[in-house]
């Protein structure tokens, strides 16, 4: 009955107050939000952003909490589109102190909580790691064990989200990060280095009859690759949960 | 009141307010979105089938759909993620020629697809030249990851409705919600009046 009642809080557009930002590359930012009187969201969520110009003019976007629902602060993690309309804005123009109007937490069945279990496979294409992220942290600070396998796929090095983060998370017991490289290599690089295939998803994925819960998020072409893949290999489709999105932020 | 965003300018394409609704941007391209693998039936196993609560059924195959009346007709179509697509040209068969088919007292339809997707619409939205099944998109076969081999297409409300991979109707004399209006997204989904969730 609990989780009934908490989707039925109203959607409403609350303005939430800018009290950090975080380059987490040279082209995505976190921003930190104070946000009077949210919900709560469930990892995986996302929320509308509105921007308002001057003369009444609007324009919405959705974003990925990166943020664990357990944290201070809702945090969105945007990366930047440079004929964007929204994301330049969002990773460009806006400082802290701004006010940011969003509403929220929007979207099932997206989402994972530690009392649902795993084992869980998360394969993030580029920002696509953003929803898979929450999930990380959640399990972080709920201090489960559930067994967790990460796949990234960046362009570079120096494109993976949160690599600091996950290097310190990496220890912990159950979770297992995988990353691959597509186009460019740090020198002595051992690790994969090529898009996500057949072969790597099965040198990463528990086995199917490990039932895991699978998550894949990333542009469409990614998510379409990998989801193909996963079924061909006999996960079951309803097992794979899967956020497409495409370049038109 | 929303605050304004200090230093926003935002790109103000030109367009006609009768077009595209509040909320909405126009793209050029064809996002994807949906919430699990793209499922792939072959033809021959492909059958389209209109049940529930009707006195009889009616059920086409792939060749038989293909055989019914078809309109080729040029739409706008409205996501919830707040795209737009502008004047897209569909062939297909309208929901008024599948129901031409059936005897029934039900207000409202499930639609089912492969996938476990399902979506509820009331028979007052899909019919009147309304609603269509599509199996053709700007003159092409549509294409797996947007529907194909057939959708339905409601052009009217939130492209949700527009069900991909759809498989059949099911009349039912309630509206029971379906995938994502049990989901916390709005029952109707009028992008006039941006009925995108449920409190809206």
């Amino acid at each position: 009955m609990e989780r009934l009642s908490a989707e039925r809080v109203p959607i409403v557009w609350r303005t939430a107050t800018v009290r950090g930002i975080v380059d987490e590359t040279t082209h995505a930012r976190t921003l930190l939000l104070d946000a009077p009187g949210w919900p709560g969201h469930v990892a995986g969520q996302h929320v509308d952003v509105r921007l308002t110009a001057d003369d009444g003019y609007q324009a919405e976007r959705s974003y990925s909490i990166a943020s664990a629902p357990e944290a201070d602060m809702l945090a969105l993690t945007v990366e930047r589109i440079d004929d964007g309309e929204v994301s330049p804005y969002l990773t460009g123009e806006l400082l802290v102190g701004d006010p940011l109007e969003l509403r929220g937490p929007i979207g099932r069945p997206f989402t994972w909580r530690v009392i649902d279990g795993g084992p869980l496979l998360l394969v993030a294409g580029g920002s696509g790691l953003v929803p898979l992220m929450a999930m990380l942290r959640h399990r972080a600070a709920e201090a489960s064990d559930v067994e967790a396998h990460l796949l990234v796929s960046s362009r570079g090095w120096g494109d993976v989200l949160y690599r600091d983060e996950l290097a310190r998370l990496a220890p912990a017991p159950g979770l297992d990060i995988t990353y691959t490289l597509t186009r460019q290599r740090p020198e002595g690089w051992t690790g994969f280095a090529r898009r996500v295939d057949t072969e790597m998803l099965v040198a990463v994925a528990p086995p199917i009859a490990a039932a895991p819960r699978i998550f894949v998020c990333g542009p469409t072409p990614f998510v379409e690759h990998v989801a193909d893949a996963l079924v061909a290999l006999g996960y079951p489709p309803q097992t794979i949960h899967a956020e497409r999105f495409g370049p038109t932020g | 009141m929303s605050p304004i965003s200090r230093g926003f300018h935002g790109h103000r394409r030109e367009v006609d307010p009768a077009r595209v609704p509040p909320g909405q941007y126009v793209v050029d391209d064809f996002p994807v979105l949906s919430a699990g693998p793209t499922p792939r039936t072959p033809l021959d196993a492909w059958s389209f089938a209109i049940g529930g609560m009707a006195d009889s059924g009616a059920a086409w195959s792939w060749e038989e759909f293909n055989a019914l009346p078809q309109e080729t007709f040029t739409v706008d179509i409205h996501c919830v993620t707040k795209w737009s697509k502008l004047g897209t040209t569909w062939t297909g068969v309208s929901v008024d020629t599948l129901l031409e088919h059936v005897d029934s007292a039900a207000e409202f339809v499930t639609a089912w697809s492969d996938g476990d997707y399902t979506t509820n619409l009331a028979l007052e939205d899909i019919t009147e030249g309304q609603a269509w099944v599509v199996h053709t998109f700007e003159g092409e076969p549509l294409a797996p990851e947007h529907g194909g081999p057939a959708r339905l297409l409601v052009p009217h409300l939130y492209f949700w409705k527009s069900a991909k991979w759809v498989r059949g109707l099911t009349l039912t004399l309630d509206d029971e919600p379906g995938f994502w209006e049990a989901a916390g997204y709005h029952n109707h989904g009028d992008p006039f009046k941006e009925q995108r969730y449920w409190s809206d």
